[in-house]
């Protein structure tokens, strides 16, 4: 299946463990479908971030296949990597930002590692900067900001490259409930408008109430449940635009 | 709710996913190697200058000297009557005129010869008390193997009874021999050096990578290919080891340099013969070129080797 098909993620009885510790993850079948907007909750230990891992490529299971963007992970050469993580925008959970480059940097890194040219950077970060309301703040390095601040700086490297999937590990932890309304809201006008599947891991259930369209994956000591039915087959169809949202 | 000011996407809607960037312009601030390995190199790489320069040095020594000696014999004749001498050396030069191998022939002066000794034996030399050998100096047309030497020897028993033939370059055989391993040591002196470079930057570049590791993954998560990577990583050796490769070379032949005056100042016609030509000094250029390859080599290895053993 090509990846613009029906599938943009499919893991089948996946299981992750560290070293020769008991599984962390166990039996992991599911699939993630275009334009879809789901939630990934649990207790604190139940393997959130150990399957965002294996959704961002920085770990490969221990056993099961993973298909992404039609392609076998599993087996995929190590060469080939960087082209599929190029597809994804990742929100890290302690926002991963390079110490020693400025928040205009940081946020251009997706694009200069894709090559683009200075021009497009320029404009793109100082607006996306702009956007996320940092851009006084360009020239500033992460251990001058705020965990806030630097939690806007992580969300702008995630999507400035219009990623077919973004991936986000707590991303409203550290901002006042006004920015975490905004940056949610980011988060589904790149899911409404521009297709991005999107992933988002947090213990915040008042989150869960503000994307009604969203699917629910719960993960119990390492164990998928599906509270919504986001892992059922047939798929639910990838999330409707919403009421009052332009044709 | 505004739509986030997004770069706009391919024609084909596909995600951008652009060939990897050639060069890597500013992704990272220089990552550092470690404050000494330029001093490192710089010190490493001027002793294989003056290695290869001492090396090349007595090649040219021993090859000048070779040359010189080679198509040359000397032929002794030892007789105690002084009133013989002259007669016996002329007889010498008769014979050893008509053969192809020779293009000259000369006595040595009993004046010169005794000048030679005087230095050894005082107005002995002089006094006629001391039998002091005819001496004749026999330019070849060409080098001679032993075999031909030995046939002039025969040659001259028959005619000249008493005389002894000498082919120079044997004289100076175990010099040569002794030149040899000299610039074997030379040779084995720059290998050790070598060897000492890459595994300086071999540690450095581990270093390095291991200061930046996180900054590395984050790049790898985000993308970034090894290639780019490493070129981040090759860009700062490029320039550390451009540094100490050319203080060492500045250092290296200003040692070189000094070494040649003192030798120069000696006025002795066997160190003159180990003079520097233009291509030697070519060469020794050539070395701090090769230590920048070298370190490049090695820290593109060391770093490509690390960085396999990441997802």
């Amino acid at each position: 299946m090509n990846e613009r098909g029906a599938e943009i993620v499919k893991f089948d009885n996946v299981g992750l463990r560290y070293g020769t510790d008991p599984e962390v993850l166990s039996n992991l079948s599911f699939t993630l479908y275009p334009g879809s907007f789901y939630f990934l909750t649990g207790a604190s230990g139940a393997g959130k971030t150990s399957l965002l891992k294996l959704l961002y490529l920085a770990q490969r299971p221990s056993r099961g296949a993973i298909r992404m963007f039609g392609q076998d992970v599993m087996t995929m050469p190590r060469e080939r990597l960087p082209d599929l993580r190029r597809r994804l925008g990742v929100v890290f959970q302690n926002f991963r930002l390079v110490p020693h480059l400025t928040a205009f940097d940081n946020v251009a890194l997706p694009l200069r590692l894709a090559g683009a040219d200075e021009a497009r950077i320029i404009k793109a970060v100082s607006d996306m900067l702009e956007w996320v309301g940092l851009a006084h703040r360009a020239q500033a390095i992460p251990a001058t900001m705020s965990g806030g601040e630097q939690q806007r700086v992580a969300i702008a490297r995630a999507v400035i490259a219009r990623p077919r999937m973004l991936i986000a590990d707590e991303p409203t932890g550290n901002v006042d409930p006004e920015m975490a309304l905004k940056l949610l809201r980011l988060f589904e006008a790149l899911n409404n408008r521009v297709g991005t599947t999107v992933v988002v891991a947090t213990h915040d259930v008042h989150l869960l109430k503000k994307v009604p369209d969203s699917l629910i994956m719960r993960l119990n000591k390492g164990q998928l449940s599906d509270p919504t039915g986001a892992l059922r087959y047939p798929p639910r169809p990838a999330a409707a635009p919403r009421a009052g949202d332009p044709a | 709710m505004s739509v986030p000011p997004l770069p706009e996407a391919p024609d084909d809607g596909a995600v951008a996913v652009a060939a990897p960037a050639q060069g890597a312009p500013r992704l990272l601030p220089r990552p550092r190697m470690g404050g000494l390995i330029p001093w490192v190199i710089a010190i490493l790489i001027a002793l294989v200058v003056i290695a290869a320069a001492g090396g090349l040095a007595l090649r040219n020594l021993a090859e000048n000297a070779r040359t010189e000696l080679a198509a040359a014999v000397t032929v002794q004749v030892i007789e105690p009557n002084p009133d013989l001498r002259g007669a016996r050396g002329e007889a010498v030069v008769a014979a050893l005129r008509g053969m192809e191998l020779v293009r000259t022939v000369r006595v040595v002066p009993q004046e010169e010869l005794a000048a030679l000794l005087e230095p050894w034996l005082g107005e002995g030399a002089t006094s006629g008390d001391v039998p002091i050998p005819v001496l004749v100096d026999v330019e070849l047309t060409r080098r001679a193997a032993p075999a031909e030497i030995a046939a002039i020897a025969r040659a001259l028993e028959t005619r000249v009874p008493g005389a002894r033939i000498d082919a120079q370059s044997e004289w100076l055989r175990p010099v040569y021999s002794a030149l040899g391993a000299l610039q074997w040591l030379a040779l084995g002196l720059i290998g050790v050096v070598a060897l000492a470079t890459a595994a300086a930057v071999w540690l450095a570049a581990r270093n390095a990578l291991a200061q930046h590791r996180e900054t590395v993954e984050i790049i790898h998560l985000l993308g970034g290919t090894d290639r780019q990577i490493i070129g981040i990583f090759l860009g700062t050796v490029l320039r550390e080891a451009a540094f100490g490769a050319a203080l060492g070379t500045i250092l290296g032949a200003g040692a070189v340099w000094l070494l040649g005056q003192q030798f120069a100042a000696l006025d002795s016609g066997m160190a003159s013969g180990g003079g520097l030509a233009p291509t030697d000094w070519l060469a020794i250029a050539m070395v701090p070129l090769a230590g920048v390859l070298l370190a490049l080599a090695t820290a593109r290895m060391t770093i490509a080797l690390a960085l396999r053993d990441m997802l």
